[in-house]
């Protein structure tokens, strides 16, 4: 372990043992530090010189940091690298072992199998399975559920709406002349311009953000819909995805990873409590200010994943989901007990809720996830007739 | 260089720079590395590049960013309208159509636009600003990234242009979406704070010298203390500056609720931050203003 001032005169014989000194310990506080960035730190620490602590801390923080969120932990590990501090409190490095118990389909690992010595019958079997586990609520299931529910959920596929591009491309007919490829055709007819190229406008899906509550009563349903999620994620990049709990945490990035189940693990490590209660309106407060009215949630499908029981206030969720409907395209309101019969939405956060949302379904199994997605393409709109 | 004297020079171009700002800069300008500054909307990211091109003395090259900006409009166009013209003549000079497409796609029929136009060097280098990074889409940061990793630009006529001397580049993003890990290495980082209280007031000083000190105090004081009322939109050092300018404009000295009342607008551009603003008192922003002037 490097101590400051011995790390200092080593410095000078190996101008890069320094900066990689540090490295380990801003990766200890939980920042990502490329190692192709050390370099170029070793040249700022030549640029501003090493003998003022203002120079050493904004040199390594305009290299060393790429995001506002990890200026603390760069402010910690800079104390404790160049000035003895303490190393990070236990919660940065060992996560909270609060990790999603989804079951890992291991063939090799011996476990209840579906009777693989009657060949003649499985076809039959598996069928039936497979529709009941359509329509079981999350809820109710087991281990071995969710195992067999990852197939299905895997092939289940977001496409999300899609909205005039303002990126032009070229199109056989439109209002934009293409005079680059109008001049290359002259070019060939002997230098009139006997036809004219043209532009239009592409089209793109619109963003998809998904805002899941993460308190215990949706705990269920909040990892079928992160999976869920999860596939939409790596699919297409234009997905964004947010707890919701006592506070706000951001998964896309966590969730961008291409296994499902370090993804969710890593999810679970991201979100500070996972299963306690929930504040929705605080929750979408911080989810506008800080992303969605800022351009996040602008023209995009929002689905809010949340049974409406809100430790709040009613009045700062209904202001809240507001905002978010003036600017959002669509808001979709996901709330699983809605599947149980006699509901009626009279939660007061989910009665404040209800005027902003454009389509509230129920989510509760995977048939309804199925119905989610159709919701999301915007396919019950387009084609009501349809069934 | 040392980042005081960045910090001296940004100064006599009007913007007041904290030392991780200078550093950043310093850095930037050394190291030949474009910086990227992110913050609230209103700490004034896009006015340190204009102060970098006053101080430096290099062009300042603004490319504002939008959803769908393309090539066209950030990098390099030929000029159709004279190419088509000069087939027109080779055609009624009876000249070769074939050979008058070298002719056509030669530099003087290029329209050079500021990615172009920066890497065109010039004493001393001139200054890039890309505004709002955030708003183009993945396409043309794709395309950035490309350009800022090799400070060039090809164009499939006439080949690969390169700088000559890398210009000072400086990137800017609100943070609607996140820009791009890679582009993000390429960069120096740097997230602009809401200056402290004694520093806005020089800068309200700085940038509007028609406002007395002791109102600059007060307002300074004023809107530090909206920015603790949770509000939508919290007010950034150019709302201050408007804020100020207008109190000044009405031949005010000090601020009371009335003035607060009449001016509300030109810092809050929200009905309910307005509302919450009301709430709290117009009062409670008199008296911090007080005990900033004191």
């Amino acid at each position: 372990m490097p101590d400051a001032p011995a790390a200092g005169r080593t410095a000078l014989e190996d101008p890069l043992r320094l900066p990689v000194a540090f490295a380990h310990v801003l990766r200890r506080w939980g920042l990502t530090i490329p190692v192709g960035r050390l370099p170029l730190y070793a040249e700022a620490l030549g640029v501003t010189g090493v003998a003022s602590r203002q120079a050493v801390y904004w040199a390594g923080r305009a290299t060393l940091v790429s995001r506002a969120e990890d200026i603390r932990a760069y402010d910690g590990a800079f104390h404790q690298f160049w000035e003895g501090g303490p190393p990070p409190t236990p919660r940065l490095t060992v996560p909270t072992p609060v990790v999603i118990e989804l079951p890992t389909t291991d063939p090799d690992k011996p476990g209840p199998d579906p009777a693989p010595e009657r060949p003649d019958k499985t076809e039959v079997v598996r069928y039936s399975a497979v529709e009941t586990l359509r329509q079981k609520d999350f809820a109710a299931y087991t281990a071995e559920d969710f195992d067999a529910a990852r197939r299905l959920m895997a092939a289940l596929r977001l496409r999300p709406p899609t909205r005039p591009s303002r990126r032009l491309r070229s199109a056989r007919a439109g209002r934009h002349p293409d005079l680059r490829r109008t001049v290359r055709r002259a070019l060939r007819t002997g230098g009139e311009a006997v036809s004219l190229a043209w532009r239009a406008p592409g089209s793109q899906p619109r963003r998809l953000v998904l805002l899941c509550d993460i308190s215990g009563s949706m705990e269920a349903y909040s990892r079928a819909l992160l999976r869920f999620a999860h596939a939409a994620v790596v699919g297409r990049s234009r997905v964004e995805v947010f707890a919701l709990g006592t506070r706000l945490s951001r998964l896309t990035r966590q969730l961008s990873s291409r296994d499902p189940d370090t993804a969710l693990a890593a999810a679970a490590r991201a979100v500070p409590d996972w299963s306690g209660g929930t504040r929705l309106g605080e929750g979408l407060r911080t989810f506008n200010d800080r992303w969605g009215v800022r351009g996040m949630a602008r023209g995009a499908v929002v689905v809010i994943l949340s049974d409406g029981w809100d430790r709040g206030d009613p009045a700062e969720l209904s202001e809240q989901m507001g905002r978010l409907h003036r600017v959002a395209h669509r808001v979709i309101w996901v709330n699983p007990l809605k599947a149980a019969p006699g509901y009626a939405p009279l939660a007061r956060g989910m009665a404040a809720a209800l005027p902003w949302v454009d389509a509230f379904v129920e989510g509760h199994s995977l048939d309804a996830l199925q119905h989610l997605s159709e919701v999301i393409s915007g396919l019950d709109e387009e084609r009501p007739a349809v069934a | 260089m040392t980042p005081d004297d960045v910090t001296a020079g940004l100064a006599a171009a009007g913007y007041l720079a904290d030392e991780g700002l200078a550093t950043a800069v310093l850095l930037a300008t050394t190291l030949h590395r474009p910086l990227l500054l992110e913050g609230e909307a209103g700490v004034g990211k896009t006015e340190v590049a204009k102060a970098l091109s006053r101080m430096t003395g290099g062009e300042l090259l603004r490319l504002q960013c939008y959803e769908g900006i393309d090539l066209a409009q950030a990098a390099y166009e030929w000029d159709y309208s004279r190419q088509l013209l000069h087939l027109r003549a080779v055609e009624a000079g009876h000249g070769d159509v074939a050979t008058a497409e070298d002719e056509l796609y030669s530099p003087r029929f290029l329209v050079r636009r500021p990615l172009l136009l920066a890497l065109g060097g010039g004493d001393p280098a001139p200054v890039l600003l890309i505004d709002e990074v955030d708003r183009s889409d993945d396409e043309f940061e794709a395309f950035l990234l490309e350009f800022l990793s090799e400070f060039a630009v090809t164009i499939p006529e006439l080949g690969t242009i390169r700088a000559t001397e890398p210009p000072v580049v400086v990137l800017t993003s609100n943070r609607t979406r996140d820009v791009h890990d890679a582009l993000k290495r390429r960069c120096f980082y740097h997230w602009v704070e809401h200056p402290d209280f004694e520093r806005e007031v020089a800068i309200v000083r700085l940038r509007a010298p028609s406002v007395p000190e002791r109102l600059a105090r007060q307002v300074a004081a004023a809107v530090e203390a909206m920015r603790t009322m949770e509000l939508y939109k919290p007010p950034g050092v150019a709302e201050t500056i408007d804020w100020a300018t207008a109190l000044a404009s009405l031949g005010c000295t000090e601020l009371d609720e009335g003035v607060i009342a009449a001016t509300l607008g030109t810092v809050l551009k929200y009905r309910e931050d307005a509302d919450r603003v009301r709430t709290h008192g117009y009062a409670a922003l008199v008296a911090a203003g007080m005990a900033g002037s004191a």
